[in-house]
């Protein structure tokens, strides 16, 4: 497989943190709020040189919400940064009306999103947020999977028009994305061509997903990854062409089953091209304490499980 | 025209878009239509073009911002909305039908002039306002933003993250109201969830509170002359309004039971007898 080496380990909230100092600099429109988490969302820099254009909202995540759609009216692009958890399910009715309906130009950036938050347990552990984000008309949803694309996500977003949830998290994962590599809101990336089995992953997965490649090349079989960094819209034609050639697929996130970017391919797939497709995330479960690592393993979230994953999806092709 | 002409106008408009589609919120349109009026047709700095005709512009940038949070009653903002000349007052005719930009509750999604956020999850149009004086001020735009909000809409938690957020960022460029009618759905707003003293809790929190006669054209023009005068001093302004809900119809007075419910034909023709037709009937 195509290898993709790393020399660094960073957390992609960092990744978010430079994008927003990068903004900071270059477009006067963008501002910034969060509530009471800022050295969380690593805007420290983007505050410190841009005083002006940060509020901040203490503990209170609907207001920020509501703060944001009113800074969008006037035609500044707000970045409102929390935990995944307080940014999605806490104020989704905020969300909903306020940016969703209202079509307005905010940016929901929110970090400590899936499994991977770790230790502090499944009250911070969001798992449905990507479902309830998705189901939003008008709203655009980002899961980048390492330091160098969530920056590349970020200067993204704050150029598209539009409402969007940008979704990272929060332990430190190898940086393996190439720091020119093109990102493109929408479009997904295919980081290993592959003829046996598609394996379309999102966020933290991806790096598993490429572990998974090596694992399933060494026992010859042949696996396409893809990084689908956007769950909505979803790159349908990517995934169709794809799964066109494999035959077969597995769909793989940090996040319920029930709801998640799997569910979405699995749309894709009955209504253009019937294929199998197995499933790797959370199972209709909530999280708990434990350290990341501890927490992949035991909800089986490992490059180990998406390779299981891969041989029984090739085993029920029928072709 | 004087004010309470244009009043006489939008009350029928009310009560005859309610009417028209059997659903909508007449109790507190017409308790609010003359602070509206007040606002639209005098008190607010309004983008306008060289003969006069209103200019919209979502960014709202030059001008004055009015935001209503208590998004039921809709009727009397779009009446007022059209009669000030942002859509054709013939559209009033499609108030809560199929295919309308008249929403139930008002919307951006289907474009109405006017119109810069979606309301009727009670609660946001706070945050949305300041959010927007913000804005205004980050633009270098000295022009004011006014939201309305209603009583039993200040039982709502994000009522109150926003009170506490305004003062704090010293959003003096902001106007605030509760529609003070004491009517919610369920009761009397005392017997639902008691306020209490509105003022006082405002107070506290580091807004400048005024208190005004909702229904009386010399203390509207009082308040709302002395409100914008105590802008640009380093907090926000909170405009405790007296108002009556049904005002202007009797039979829809000093009662919750016009919250949400639309007359039948015999109330309707009771209630234009009451009000006066000014402006031509949609």
């Amino acid at each position: 497989m195509k290898q993709y080496p790393y020399t660094d380990k960073k957390d992609t909230r960092s990744g978010f943190g430079a994008g927003m100092t990068e903004l900071g600099r270059t477009n006067p429109d963008v501002v910034t709020l969060c509530a009471d988490l800022v050295g969380s969302l690593k805007i420290d820099t983007f505050i410190q040189e841009n005083p002006e254009r940060f509020f901040q909202c203490g503990i209170s995540e609907a207001n920020m919400i509501g703060v944001s759609a009113g800074l969008a009216i006037t035609g500044k692009i707000p970045f409102a940064t929390t935990f995944a958890n307080f940014g999605s399910s806490r104020v989704f009715d905020q969300v909903r009306q306020a940016v969703a309906y209202s079509n307005k130009n905010v940016k929901i950036a929110v970090s400590h999103a899936g499994l991977t938050l770790g230790e502090d347990g499944a009250t911070h552990q969001v798992l449905e947020d990507l479902a309830m984000m998705k189901a939003l008309p008008n709203m655009t949803v980002i899961n980048p999977c390492d330091y160098n694309q969530t920056k590349a996500a970020t200067i993204a977003s704050a150029a598209y028009e539009g409402p969007v949830y940008l979704r990272f998290g929060r332990p430190v994962i190898p940086v393996f994305i190439p720091e020119d590599m093109p990102f493109e809101i929408g479009k997904a990336i295919t980081l290993n061509e592959g003829t046996d089995v598609s394996i379309f992953a999102t966020g933290h997965l991806v790096w598993e997903a490429l572990q998974a490649c090596q694992m399933l090349e060494e026992e010859g079989i042949s696996a396409e990854i893809i990084n689908i960094h956007t769950i909505k819209p979803l790159d349908t034609e990517a995934i169709l062409a794809s799964v066109q050639k494999t035959g077969c697929c597995v769909s793989a996130e940090e996040h319920q089953v029930n709801g998640g970017l799997g569910e979405s391919i699995a749309h894709t797939l009955i209504t253009n091209y019937l294929a199998p497709q197995e499933f790797v995330g959370v199972k209709d479960t909530f999280g708990e304490s434990g350290t990341p690592d501890e927490l992949m393993t035991k909800y089986g979230l490992k490059a180990a499980n998406i390779v299981e994953a891969a041989k029984k999806a090739i085993a029920r092709k029928t072709k | 025209m004087n004010l309470q002409e244009i009043a006489s106008q939008v009350r029928r408009d009310i009560v005859r878009m309610v009417h028209g589609v059997k659903s909508g919120h007449p109790g507190g349109s017409l308790g609010c239509t003359d602070l509206l009026v007040s606002l639209y047709f005098k008190h607010m700095d309004l983008k306008t073009d060289e003969n006069g005709q209103v200019v919209f512009n979502m960014d709202g940038n030059g001008e004055d911002l009015f935001f209503l949070s208590n998004g039921h009653i809709s009727p009397v903002l779009y009446s007022v909305l059209a009669h000030r000349g942002y859509f054709p007052p013939a559209e009033l005719a499609t108030f809560r039908k199929l295919d309308s930009r008249l929403q139930g509750h008002p919307a951006t999604a289907e474009h109405l002039p006017g119109i810069r956020i979606a309301s009727g999850s009670l609660g946001q149009g706070l945050s949305v306002a300041i959010g927007t004086a913000l804005g205004k001020k980050l633009n270098g735009d000295s022009h004011l933003v006014y939201v309305l909000m209603g009583d039993g809409e200040q039982q709502e938690g994000q009522i109150w993250e926003a009170a506490t957020f305004a003062p704090h960022h010293k959003v003096d460029n902001l106007i605030a109201f509760v529609d003070f009618n004491g009517q919610q759905i369920d009761g009397p707003t005392e017997k639902v969830m008691n306020n209490r003293d509105l003022g006082a809790k405002y107070e506290a929190f580091g807004w400048t509170v005024l208190h005004m006669d909702g229904n009386d054209y010399d203390s509207l023009d009082t308040v709302l002359s002395e409100a914008k005068g105590l802008t640009g001093q380093g907090k926000p302004i909170v405009v405790i309004t007296k108002t009556e809900m049904g005002q202007g119809v009797d039979f829809m007075m000093h009662t919750h039971k016009w919250h949400g419910t639309a007359p039948n034909d015999d109330q309707l023709a009771k209630a234009l007898a009451q009000l006066p037709e000014t402006l031509g009937d949609y």
